[in-house]
């Protein structure tokens, strides 16, 4: 217990995340294997994200599952017209979950989740092409989550609860294309804010038509973070009349969308599971990034995005081998909420495929031991982001980009 | 479990290896540009100013960075492009020193006053760069600045103690190899794989810009006789080009030739506008009155006397009126009537400020400096005194339509001969007339904005009026990479000119 406190301390020091848009689908070792499915899966305090009206039908008094993933992701950039190239070098971000299920009595139990299901770290190298838009980002955000779950018999249950969530944002990037002070830096400017809370909440439902089939729905509401009076710090700003850019606060607000979640899951043949989610991402809510400064002489800054809702669909497979192991494998295939001309280096999201594996490994009677592989795959694309503006003139930033990424996942699960 | 972590640990050494996304066709990839039939690996550039990267009057640090040849060495560098080498100055500030003492001013940048009138000042500071204490090369820009065609090959234009009496440039003094050294020897001396030569801009220019105080030397070919601000003889500028050009193809896969472009085409002549003095009517009628015995005395004796022409006289007389009006200009293309004048008993004074007077008229083009002069009075003991009004605008700051011609046919001249051994010697020919004349009639489209010659706005010219901005340089180069692509059969890819800079803003 004591190493699980310290590998949960660590993560929270370095609570970064995942790079391809910022929604991260690891919120859970075991049904990350299955392709991140989960709404109508009952088998570990995983539920507490998934489902939480899933918890109830966990056979265990005390279900404490945690984990970390290791996420090695990249992005490359670049315009085959000017011969512009640039790769992020993103650190290796480790986010991570904990889930805790308490079976109170038959009919009632509680739970407990920290985990970071938003998040994005990009780093370009500095002054890159594309340095006008961003030379990195970094989107933290931990929900904390109780939950209840009532059984309302055997085959129907639901389960909620409340949502906290504390997040930071650092964002840096150059000021215009072109701008720089006497000595030829590039002005740019750094805005940072953290302690941003909010509160949301999740609720679903579950039902078990048969032995072998559940159903499920799970919706996580939206929950917009406003960060107040960040502090904005101008670098490299020629000293004139015409510059005025002076540090200052600023407002800004980022939304994290909601999401509602149907699947089922079926088990056949004895010891196979058949799993399958379906995601609808309401990011139809981030209209535009906008930065508010409070110095009225420093010009707000308007960044439209105009995302659209997405969908993803997850398929997962487990397969128990023996008392002591049990496989798992899965694909999904996840929409981007990105439209044609709004493709922003610092979400650079297309479509994408997942590939998952992952195993548990039973020691004794009380613990597991739960590791997942995600390959995320995207195509390369072309895209452009059309909504920059120099000097009132739009002037679209396009490329190819190529993303990839690789998240070995390791956690524990407890039983009592 | 040990197993388990094996595995584990498995899977993070495949996510350290090839997490690194792959392009199906990387352009950081050798092979994706092409060189064609040119050798980029050891491009040396030759030329002037521009060549250097000067720009707001002056050679600094970041200006060189964005001069033409190292924008389009960075773009080399996707088709077997060598390291390129640029005579860095000490600082960003540009000023000159010889042996401690400034001999060129600091950089101008565009400075905001209390009144929000914003105004090119130079920029304070103390320069750094000594000339007696140079770099060591050999570099790969040998673009030295004020050089003019046979400047190249003249032994000891790089003999810092000749400095002071104009026989040496200091910017090369910088960097000769010896005091006897010529720029074409230091640039040829390097075997240039790859070379552009873009010279003959100041045969011109310094004539243009001193508004044609010097002679043309058109006919004269004895070079010792010029003085800094005339128009080379043509046939000069054909034999000391034909000779750079031999000397740098030698070793040369191939090479650019850059034509001379259109003086008019630059904010230096075709920012302050023709009609630069604003009068009332009861102003206009009181200057009127002043030269009315001019107008129909003097000019009409004068031709009587056949001294001048009836033509002349009428480009000689004076007319103001409510609105704005052409000032009044010393112009040394007419007959000096002073001494007849004199003769005729008019005050030695009167006669002096009449002796070449005529107005400004449409086909006059006023330099860029006459702005700050204009419609001041110098003494202030005689505010009545008004340079353009009461007082004849120095033949230095208008180029009139007499000169202008001199300029042209001497430049025509030197663009056919350029034209001419780029053809003969089957290397790349870059029209830079044709390139920035588009700026300056309508301006060029790029992505997000219009690049034009529009002073201090139109984002393609330095605060000084003639050389380009980062952004103009960079203009520069894609139309050199059009040329050079298209000689060669090369893939060179063009930059965003967008990103790059123009004027720099700075309050002192």
């Amino acid at each position: 217990m004591k190493k699980l406190v310290l590998l949960a301390v660590f993560a929270l020091a370095t609570a970064v995340t995942y790079a391809g848009g910022y929604r991260v689908s690891l919120q859970g070792n075991k049904a990350l294997a299955m392709g991140h499915t989960g709404v109508a899966v009952v088998n570990s305090a995983e539920s507490v994200f998934f489902n939480p009206a899933g918890l109830v039908y966990l056979e265990n008094k005390l279900s404490i599952s945690a984990g970390v993933s290791g996420v090695f992701s990249s992005v490359a950039y670049q315009n085959d017209t000017f011969g512009t190239y640039a790769e992020t070098d993103n650190p290796i971000s480790t986010p991570l979950y904990f889930y805790a299920s308490y079976q109170a009595t038959d009919w009632l139990a509680f739970g407990l989740g920290v985990y970071t299901p938003y998040g994005s770290t990009v780093e370009y190298e500095d002054d890159w092409a594309g340095s006008h838009l961003v030379n990195n980002i970094d989107l933290q955000a931990i929900f904390i989550q109780p939950s209840v779950s009532f059984k309302i018999n055997d085959k129907f249950s639901v389960g909620g609860g409340p949502i906290y969530v504390t997040g930071s944002v650092n964002f840096n990037r150059n000021l215009s294309r072109s701008l720089t002070d006497l000595e030829g830096n590039r002005s740019e400017v750094t805005i940072d804010a953290s302690g941003v809370n909010n509160w949301g909440w999740t609720a679903g439902f579950m039902f078990n038509p048969t032995d072998n089939l559940r159903i499920g729905a799970n919706y996580r509401s939206e929950i917009i973070l406003d960060a107040e009076d960040g502090d904005a710090d101008f670098q490299n700003v020629p000293n004139s009349p015409l510059t005025p850019f002076i540090d200052t606060q600023f407002d800004a607000s980022l939304p994290m969308p909601a999401e509602l979640t149907v699947g089922l899951s079926y088990e056949f043949c004895e010891k196979w599971t058949f799993a399958f989610d379906y995601n609808r991402a309401f990011w139809d809510v981030y209209e535009s990034l906008s930065i508010d400064f409070a110095n009225a002489q420093v010009p707000d800054s308007e960044n439209l995005r105009n995302y659209k809702n997405a969908s993803t669909y997850r398929f997962g497979l487990q397969y128990d081998v023996t008392e002591m192991f049990t496989l798992r494998a899965g694909y999904y295939f996840d929409e981007t909420p990105v439209r044609d001309g709004y493709f922003a280096p610092e979400t650079p999201r297309n479509d994408s495929s997942g590939y998952t594996a992952g195993l548990t490994v039973n020691v004794g009677d009380h613990f597991q031991i739960d590791a997942s592989f995600l390959y995320l795959h995207f195509k390369e694309v072309d895209a452009s982001y059309d909504y920059y503006f120099d000097q009132g003139v739009r002037a679209p930033f396009s490329g190819t980009y190529k993303s990839s990424a690789f998240v070995p996942g390791l956690g524990v699960s407890y039983k009592l | 479990m040990k197993n388990t972590i094996n595995i584990c640990l498995g899977l993070l050494a495949i996510g350290f290896v090839s997490c690194e996304p792959e392009f199906d066709n990387p352009v950081n990839e050798e092979g994706f540009y092409d060189s064609g039939s040119a050798n980029f690996s050891n491009y040396v550039a030759v030329g002037n100013s521009l060549t250097a990267g000067f720009a707001d009057n002056a050679l600094y640090i970041t200006g060189q960075q964005n001069s033409y040849p190292n924008i389009l060495a960075g773009q080399f560098d996707f088709a077997g492009g060598g390291e390129f080498t640029q005579p860095l100055m000490n600082d960003n500030l540009g000023g000159l020193l010889l042996n401690g003492t400034q001999i060129a001013d600091n950089r101008l940048v565009l400075s905001v006053g209390a009144g929000g009138e914003r105004a090119p000042v130079i920029l304070e500071g103390t320069p750094t760069t000594e000339i007696t204490n140079g770099p060591t090369g050999p570099f790969n820009n040998m673009g030295i600045p004020g050089a003019k065609s046979f400047h190249l090959v003249a032994p000891g234009y790089g003999n810092a103690a000749a400095v002071p009496t104009g026989a040496a440039n200091p910017y090369y003094a910088r960097i000769a190899t010896s005091t006897n050294a010529t720029v074409l020897a230091d640039a040829a001396s390097q075997n240039p794989s790859f070379f552009s030569l873009w010279i003959g801009n100041n045969d011109i220019l310094s004539y243009a810009t001193s508004g044609g105080v010097g002679e043309d030397q058109t006919g004269n070919t004895d070079i010792t006789t010029y003085g800094p601000n005339d128009i080379t003889d043509p046939n000069v500028f054909a034999s000391v080009y034909s000779q750079e050009v031999n000397a740098l193809s030698a070793s040369a896969s191939g090479g650019a030739l850059i034509n001379i472009p259109d003086v008019t085409s630059i904010p230096y002549f075709t920012t302050v506008p023709a009609q630069a003095i604003p009068l009332d009517a009861a102003t206009a009628a009181a200057v009127n009155a002043q030269f009315a015995l001019y107008n129909t005395q003097v000019l009409p004796g004068l031709v009587a006397a056949s001294f001048i022409t009836q033509e002349e006289a009428d480009a000689r007389m004076i007319s103001f009126s409510a609105g704005q009006n052409f000032p009044i200009m010393t112009d040394d293309d007419l007959t000096d009537v002073t001494q007849i004048l004199i003769a005729q008993g008019l005050p030695a004074d009167t006669a002096e400020l009449l002796g070449q007077l005529r107005q400004v008229n449409n086909d006059d083009l006023i330099v860029l400096p006459a702005s700050s002069i204009l419609g001041t009075a110098p003494n202030p003991d005689i505010p009545t005194n008004i340079v353009g009004v009461s007082l004849p605008l120095g033949d230095e700051f208008v180029l009139t339509s007499v000169e202008q011609s001199r300029v042209a046919t001497a430049s025509a001249a030197y663009n056919a001969t350029i034209q001419g051994i780029a053809s003969a010697n089957d290397l790349a020919f870059v029209d830079a007339r044709a390139a920035l004349n588009q700026v300056a009639q309508g301006g060029v489209a790029y992505n997000g904005g219009v690049l034009t010659s529009t002073f201090a706005t139109g984002g393609a010219f330095s605060l000084d009026g003639v050389h380009p901005t980062p952004r103009g340089y960079a203009y520069t180069a894609n139309v050199m990479i059009d040329a050079i692509n298209a000689k060669y059969n090369a893939t060179i890819p063009k930059v965003e000119i967008g990103n790059y800079a123009t004027i720099t803003l700075t309050n002192n």
